[in-house]
């Protein structure tokens, strides 16, 4: 089917930052009086691309500008960018929940979204009682909810709890019920934020089982939002990439990702802030690549670490330790020279110390790493100003990831 | 493609701005399952983890009538016509509460559902017509007390010859136009002030207090003849007097019809309706944004 299921036409939105109050209302009044002399909105003539990083000269912000682009029926397309790339508002504005400042969305099908899972839930009522009003809001009619009722309920795992109140549900069992209401919406056009981010292993395992159940089985489009480049990649065929409220790149979902990791590999360059001061020495330069130099990790790939260590005089058996964390902080690995029994020598100047490893066996995400340079008695540098790197998941395995709550190593396994 | 998407189709646009008078009425009627679902949700909540459940809904009325009766009656002496007292009163308070609930609850609707509304669409006009009709059920409950109040004292005038008398007229007709006149003048005037309190708050403080002072600008508790003359303005010029009023006339016979009054009422009625709906279409789209 060639058919387009959404079309986006210049869409742009523009968001005011800051406080309302003081400023607002005579900035409404000269809108207002614009607008009545039929000219353009002043508050809005000056365009700026919404990067966070950087401060602007106005208040007002597009947090989506000129976004053209088609989906075509029956695609499951990832949406992925940085943290304020615009992901949510065009979510928001695609599921109606504000309207677009300049531009047009068309489509064709009932679109369902699940931005929250739970919208709605009142913690009184009953599961039974909950399952209709969330399928209503979300555009189900009751009798379609009747119909589907039981499959509901068997998919979310509550039954002994349905006649109770969803104030005295589990978190658990609370966003599993929310869930299946959802998974049985009957919309040609289904959005999906990152709600996946939530339950057990088991229940996030069946959400996406049941996500690609629907874009592949049943043959409707799905637009799913998620950090989680493993989810993407398994769930979506086509991709598009945000990057300052623009659209980087709509294509086939590896070539978007690729791109979309290439950028984040520049964004999180290893580049070490320098912070000599106090010091005898300190760290310069930290570089994590594969054996052949690229930056681009991928799970399997060997790994060399290079370190360079700028020091002010000459200090012998000197340790390098290297400790990667998750980003929860929790220490997965440690890599130090002492386990060894290595220790060098640095001169001053610049020195580079590296090491090499077959694989580090870390799955796919973000690593933060921190570096110790020195002695059993001497400190001469502890660096933990946020130095990340991340792992790329291999676009051509045969296997799958583990999920958040099986760890965060993966190595190689041969099942017999 | 380009000619194969041109010619396409399309079930839903979605744009910076519709035309003033697209309110999405069929939208609206698609999602009237939810409507009946969000009244349902309203009373099963009210009584959950209730003992007296429901009858919450009698004590309310109950306990204004007794205390009307006995400030504004016995001690302010306020000539109340030749209805009995408690009567009056109780027509008075029913049908005052019934408006000022409907603003009420639709003027901080933008309010109260932001989470809601900004996580997923579905007509925002049925939120404030599921307060209404939650409202009107709630009213449709204390009325019943109304009746049997009603039949008692009808009884005791006609068959036992009590002194004050209670004298149904065919303006009771008119109850069903009285009912959603007040509907329309609530939903209207909250939907205006909900839509004006997205951005700027302040209007919001005024409602709450304001309220209780326009009960007072309201025949609930006197007549609408005993202040005619003197303070016509502020009291002919308030839409919700033609209508209590004429509520009480209809069931009691104490008072007149007031056709002007209730004519204005009902216009004014219709015209703050029709006002705050499109004040109300014209901010749903983007309230999120600002609230």
């Amino acid at each position: 089917m060639s058919d387009i299921a959404i079309k986006a036409e210049n869409l742009s939105k523009a968001y005011q930052l800051g406080d309302f109050g003081t400023g607002t209302l005579s900035n409404d009044i000269n809108r207002w009086w614009s607008l009545v002399r039929g000219k353009e909105d002043p508050f809005l003539k000056i365009g700026e691309a919404n990067d966070r990083a950087i401060k602007g000269t106005t208040d007002v912000v597009w947090s989506l500008k000129d976004l053209n682009f088609e989906i075509k029926q029956g695609d499951a397309v990832g949406i992925i960018g940085r943290n304020g790339a615009g992901k949510s508002t065009l979510l928001k504005l695609l599921s109606r929940v504000t309207a677009p400042t300049t531009g047009m969305i068309k489509a064709k099908g009932r679109i369902a979204s699940l931005l929250e899972v739970g919208t709605g839930f009142h913690p009184d009522l009953t599961g039974r009682e909950n399952i209709f009003l969330n399928g209503a809001i979300l555009g189900m009619r009751k009798y379609e909810i009747a119909r589907k009722f039981d499959e509901i309920v068997d998919f979310s795992g509550v039954e002994r709890y349905i006649d109770t109140p969803v104030k005295r549900y589990s978190s658990g069992m609370y966003v599993r019920l929310a869930f299946a209401i959802a998974a049985y919406l009957e919309s040609e056009i289904l959005i999906v934020d990152e709600v996946l981010a939530v339950g057990d292993a088991e229940f996030q395992r069946k959400c996406l089982g049941k996500m690609s159940e629907v874009s592949k089985g049943e043959g409707r489009t799905v637009l799913f939002v998620s950090h989680n480049l493993n989810s993407v990649l398994t769930l979506c065929a086509k991709g598009i990439y945000l990057k300052n409220g623009a659209l980087e790149l709509s294509a086939n979902i590896d070539e978007v990702v690729r791109a979309y990791a290439k950028e984040r590999d520049t964004e999180y360059s290893r580049d070490v802030k320098i912070i000599s001061e106090g010091k005898q020495a300190w760290l310069s330069n930290f570089k994590i690549t594969d054996h052949a130099g690229s930056e681009h990790l991928e799970m399997e790939s060997p790994v060399l670490i290079e370190v360079e260590v700028e020091s002010t005089a000459q200090f012998d058996n000197i340790q390098i330790g290297i400790g990667i964390n998750d980003y929860n902080e929790v220490r997965l690995l440690t890599l130090f020279s002492k386990f060894y029994n290595k220790a060098f020598t640095l001169h001053q100047g610049s020195n580079k110390l590296s090491c090499k490893m077959d694989r580090l066996n870390l799955k796919p995400g973000l690593y933060k790493v921190e570096i110790f340079i020195g002695s059993d008695h001497l400190n001469l540098d502890y660096y933990s100003s946020g130095l990340q790197f991340e792992i790329f998941p291999s676009l051509n395995t045969n296997h799958l990831l583990p999920d958040s709550s099986q760890g965060s190593m993966f190595v190689n396994q041969n099942w017999f | 493609m380009d000619t194969n998407s041109t010619n396409q189709e399309w079930d839903l646009e979605i744009k910076p701005h519709d035309t003033v008078f697209n309110l999405h009425l069929k939208d609206v009627w698609n999602y009237r399952d939810l409507l009946w679902l969000l009244v349902r949700r309203d009373f099963v909540s009210f009584y959950k983890q209730t003992i007296l459940g429901p009858l919450w809904f009698f004590i309310q009325p109950i306990f204004t009538t007794i205390v009307f009766t006995f400030v504004f009656g016995k001690l302010a002496n306020i000539q109340t016509g030749s209805a009995p007292q408690p009567l009056f009163y109780m027509a008075g308070t029913i049908a005052w509460n019934y408006f000022a609930d409907c603003l009420n609850k639709t003027s901080t609707v933008f309010r109260d559902n932001a989470g809601i509304f900004g996580k997923v669409y579905f007509p925002r006009l049925i939120m404030p017509l599921s307060i209404v009709v939650s409202n009107l059920v709630k009213f449709g409950v204390q009325f019943l007390l109304f009746f049997i109040l009603f039949g008692y004292y009808l009884i005791r005038y006609h068959f036992f010859g009590a002194k004050e008398p209670v004298i149904p007229n065919w303006y009771i007709l008119l109850f069903p136009v009285i009912m959603l006149a007040m509907a329309w003048l609530g939903l209207g005037i909250g939907l205006i002030i909900t839509a004006l309190t997205t951005k700027y708050r302040d209007l919001a403080f005024v409602v709450t207090f304001g309220m209780q002072l326009f009960m007072y600008a309201t025949p609930v508790i006197y007549p609408l003849s005993s202040v005619l003359n003197k303070y016509h303005g502020i009291i002919a010029y308030n839409p919700m007097s033609g209508l209590i009023e004429t509520f009480r006339y209809a069931f009691t016979g104490s008072g007149t019809f007031f056709a002007g009054p209730f004519l204005y009422s009902l216009a004014a009625s219709i015209l703050f309706f029709l006002v705050g709906l499109v004040v109300f279409n014209r901010v749903e789209k983007n309230f999120v944004d600002t609230i």
